[in-house]
């Protein structure tokens, strides 16, 4: 509200136009917050380099490097210039695409994260489609079963079963998963390599434990869904089981389940980390971590300015598609 | 003490037993395990260098030749103590941020709020690999990293628990004498929220593990030479191959931490929730009929009835035994007929409905000697068959309005539905249909009304949606379940006309449950009084006001105000209160609270039958003749 009146509208307008439109006041204010955050991200991600106690290019190029050399890295990197002057440099850079280079590899940081983010890309989106696809079949699949208190060994399966591989990481999960089929069974590929074989490991380590937590939430919600008191009407109607459960309840479970599914989304950026890392994977996880340990500055800072701005944009894109699935949840946002 | 009585409720449990045995036991390891096995540890051996596993060496040797088994075992001590630092961290961190909203202005407060929110979107491994960075990858960066990503949880649990404590009386009382705010924040305010933040370090320090081995295993977490189960599995999965058994067992130890804690944490926090022991309740068998149900009488059922019933029960499963809210009851609506059932809430009178309705919901088990609904028995009939009679003759109108209609759908297809599926109905014939029904409930703009969802509508116009809906097919029935209860007084009035109107209109019977005798003898030709699972009385709306025979539809009555009632006397009610469903006693069931009862009412239940004097069916021993005396009529006119 504070942010609109500041504009100089009256405020009467502005209650009258909040009424008439909630869709394009919550659109502006969801907005608005997501800028605020990827400014901070921006600066937070600049500021970085100059956070490093003591001479980040020292430090890199070691105790005996000669200091012209240093000279010469720190004029590249643009460390000589005014504060000021280097923000500047690296805000345009961005919208140009000039990112620096990255130290370990000598390759345009911009050409390392444009061959390994495509293969991220990938890893990620198929794990979140299987992920959201396969919990909540399961979930309602055991609500269906477990429902007024039915089937209490299916329930106690599926609590235990889904417990379990909630709790195991992914990267466990992933070690566990190679050795499994990659050693013993001699039947998938255990890293990278071209082609849809070398995806399903890592899809499903990236997956499994999210799909076991999914699950257990949408059988929840649907358990809710089927106690009240519109499926009682619906089931009054003696409509056919396919359409009791998939027009009548999965509408009303899939608002929580979004959301999650959401916050899940930016969850998997952390777990396509170690995914990539178990199996050898060429996307920007394994990428950030060489260059963290490395201490390539511009490469790490670009890729967790992307992976931050990815988190921010995903969360935006949930909120928004919740806004239109669910129009009651912008007014609940007033 | 409630700390401690939760533990123990928690120990009651399998998983939780197993899961304190498993962390009481990493506990000691870590305590004792470099102390016994850190030699071995450490002992390099040159010619065995990278080995798989031996007698000598389960888990094999690690590059240098030394033993992984114990240094899996040592590591315990690192991978605990990190994982708890970091909680320690988050718990300061959050717990601070969380508590200075209560102690701070609103505007101090949104901003904390603000704050939180931020947080809580990025994910720990990215705050990881940036103080990664700024400080070097190391044990320091990893704990402030894990620390901070969980304060948020910890900031916004204080604040919740910390407000919620902050509005109630004491810390009221303890402003008003002029405490100052940290002095409330201290004695007051914590002592008081400590336990659920407790329980959450607990469940905290589960996953803090985890996320910490992931840290080391990437290499951003402790550095050589230490080592925890991450930073061995970061060192053996190279020679996964060659040797697994050297990736597997951190992997082993890092899964039985995981499962260990969260067990423990997912128990504490049930016995947080759940105080009270659950028990499993027997299965309610359909044969489980109590003896002292006994069927009621064949009604006189005309060969046109819409509906009749005999020895309706329905059984739940209890914890001493079935529970049986309807005790065999017997009635039939004639075609056209309207009748009311009457009661107080838990007479059964709803459950008996949703019986007719085959609508009750497991593990509510239904036995009926004889249930006839135009002239067939729908148990008799295959599904298919089943459920196109039930579907399309026989309407329900439910009580809550606000909740009865499916708040995710439009209202077009919660109505088109059913003659599509039932009758095949195209969707063009179905919409014009739906359009047609919305027209005769008296709904403007129906076309408009197809696009709408429920939460756009106001009550009395979802009811009249919801009756439009059993208007689809073709009824032959409508059960209206206290359709008037959710909505105001000029509105009720507006759905009963409507309800008798459609009546007029179709020539559908029926069956109006309320607990207002009043509306029940302006809508209906006749009114079935129900306690505790029976029909007690069955009577003609007509006659109902020259004096029912049945004491307790005699107290109704007398609880009824209407205009010429003295409003500064207090409402007649009946005293005493109806028999608990678990627990009714023998006798007739209303005779606690009869002042005609007799030794028989206590010992012998009344059947229903027609009285000689009255000639209608009623269940008492001591029949009551005339007006009741206490009331004078003044009819509310309905239409």
């Amino acid at each position: 509200m504070s942010s609109e009146a500041a504009a100089g509208v009256p405020s009467a307008t502005i209650a009258g136009f909040a009424e008439r439109h909630p869709t394009v006041v919550f659109l502006v204010r969801r907005t608005a917050r997501m800028i605020v955050a990827l400014v901070v991200l921006l600066v937070l991600s600049f500021s970085m380099i100059h956070l490093v106690p003591g001479d980040p290019v020292r430090a890199q190029l070691g105790p005996r490097a000669p200091a012209s050399l240093v000279e010469q890295r720190q004029a590249e990197l643009g460390l000589d210039q005014p504060l000021p002057q280097q923000f500047a440099d690296y805000v345009k850079g961005l919208f140009t695409g000039d990112l620096g280079m990255s130290s370990s590899s000598d390759l345009p940081v911009s050409d390392v994260i444009g061959q390994r983010l495509p293969h991220s890309a990938a890893l990620a989106g198929i794990a979140f489609v299987v992920i959201m696809l396969l919990s909540i079949t399961i979930g309602m699949a055991a609500a269906i079963l477990t429902r007024d208190g039915r089937g209490r060994g299916t329930e106690l399966t599926f609590t235990t079963t889904t417990g379990f591989f909630a709790t195991i990481p992914e990267f466990v999960l992933g070690v566990g998963l190679v050795y499994l089929f990659g050693v013993e069974l001699q039947v998938l590929p255990v890293a990278y390599e071209p082609g849809v074989a070398a995806y399903i490991l890592p899809v499903a380590a990236l997956s499994i434990g999210s799909i076991a937590a999914l699950a257990r939430i949408v059988r929840a919600e649907t358990l809710d869904a089927l106690g009240s008191d519109y499926m009682r009407t619906a089931r009054s109607k003696r409509l056919p089981a396919r359409l009791l459960y998939l027009r009548h309840a999965l509408p009303n479970m899939l608002t929580s389940t979004l959301t999650l599914g959401g916050l899940l989304l930016s969850g998997l950026i952390g777990g396509t980390v170690l995914v990539e890392n178990v199996f050898a994977w060429p996307g920007l996880g394994t990428a950030v971590v060489d260059s963290v340990v490395a201490q390539d500055y511009a490469l790490a800072q670009a890729i967790m300015l992307l992976l931050g701005a990815t988190v921010l944009v995903v969360n935006l894109a949930v909120d928004l598609i919740l806004g239109v699935v669910d129009p009651r949840s912008t007014i609940k946002e007033m | 003490m409630a700390r401690r009585g939760q533990t123990r409720a928690a120990l009651r449990t399998p998983v939780g037993v197993v899961s304190l045995v498993i962390v009481a036991g990493l506990v000691i390891l870590a305590i004792v395990a470099p102390i016994i096995w850190g030699e071995e540890a450490r002992t390099t051996d040159v010619p065995h260098l990278l080995e798989g596993g031996s007698a000598e060496h389960p888990l094999g040797t690690d590059n240098l030749g030394r033993d992984l088994l114990a240094r899996t075992l040592v590591a315990t001590r690192l991978s605990l103590v990190l994982a708890i630092l970091a909680v320690l961290v988050g718990a300061v961190i959050g717990v601070t941020l969380g508590a200075l909203p209560t102690v701070l202005g609103t505007r101090a407060s949104r901003a904390t709020a603000a704050l939180i929110d931020f947080t809580l979107a990025y994910p720990g491994l990215l705050l990881a690999m940036f103080l990664a960075v700024v400080l070097g990858a190391g044990p320091l960066a990893a704990i402030l990293a894990l620390g901070i990503a969980s304060a948020p949880a910890f900031a916004r649990l204080t604040q919740t628990l910390a407000a919620s404590i902050a509005g109630s009386d004491f810390v009221a009382a303890a402003s008003v004498l002029g405490l100052s705010r940290r002095r409330i924040l201290l004695r007051h305010i914590l002592p008081n929220i400590a336990e659920p933040i407790i329980l959450n370090v607990t469940i905290a320090v589960g996953y803090a593990l985890l996320a910490m081995s992931g840290l080391s295993f990437l290499g951003l977490g402790i550095q050589p030479p230490s080592y925890d189960w991450g930073r061995l599995l970061n060192e053996s999965l190279d020679r996964i191959y060659v040797t697994p058994e050297a990736a597997l067992g951190p992997c082993v130890a890092i899964v039985i931490a995981g499962l260990a804690f969260n067990g423990l944490g997912e128990a504490l926090a049930r016995a947080a929730s759940t105080r009270v022991p659950r028990h499993r309740p027997q299965p309610a068998m359909a044969e489980d009929r109590p003896d002292d149900v006994t069927t009621e009488p064949d009604p006189s059922a005309t060969s046109d009835a819409a509906l009749v019933v005999k020895g309706l029960t329905v059984t739940f499963p209890g914890e001493d035994g079935p529970i049986v809210p309807v005790r065999g009851i017997s009635f039939s609506v004639a075609a056209g007929e309207r009748v009311a059932i009457v009661g107080e809430s838990g007479s059964g009178k709803t459950l008996m409905s949703l019986a007719v309705a085959q609508l009750v919901p497991h593990p509510g088990v239904v036995t009926v000697d004889r249930l006839s609904f135009l002239g067939t028995d729908p148990n008799d009939l295959p599904s298919a068959e089943r459920d196109r009679l039930l579907g399309t003759s026989l309407a329900m109108v439910f009580q809550d309005t606000a909740t009865c209609l499916n708040p995710a759908l439009r209202l077009g297809v919660q109505l088109s539905e059913v003659v599509e599926v039932h009758q095949r109905a195209r969707r063009t014939d179905a919409v014009r249909r739906a359009v047609d029904r919305l027209r005769s409930v008296r709904l403007s703009s129906p076309e408009r009304r197809l696009r709408q969802f429920p939460h756009e509508l106001s009550g009395g116009m979802r009811q009249r949606v919801v009756i439009a809906v059993g208007l689809m097919g073709e009824p032959r029935l409508v059960i209206a379940d206290e359709p008037t209860s959710s909505l105001d007084v000029t509105v009720q009035r507006q759905i009963l006309r409507l309800l008798r109107q459609v009546g007029d209109d179709t020539g559908a019977s029926c069956l109006f449950i309320t607990h207002d005798i009043a509306v029940a003898t302006d809508l209906c030709d006749r009114v079935l009084v129900m306690y505790a699972g029976r029909i007690v009385e069955d009577i003609d709306a007509a006659s109902l006001w020259d004096g029912p025979a049945h004491p307790y539809t005699r107290a109704l009555l007398a609880a009824v105000p209407d205009l010429e009632t003295d409003r500064t006397v207090a409402l007649t009610s009946i005293p005493g209160r109806p028999p608990d469903v678990a627990a009714i006693p023998p006798g007739c069931a209303f005779a606690a609270r009869c002042s005609f009862a007799t030794d028989r009412c206590h010992v012998e239940i009344p059947p229903l039958q027609v009285d000689a004097e009255t000639s209608h069916r009623v269940a008492c021993w001591h029949p009551q003749q005339g007006r009741v005396a206490t009331i004078t009529r003044t009819k509310v006119e309905a239409t």
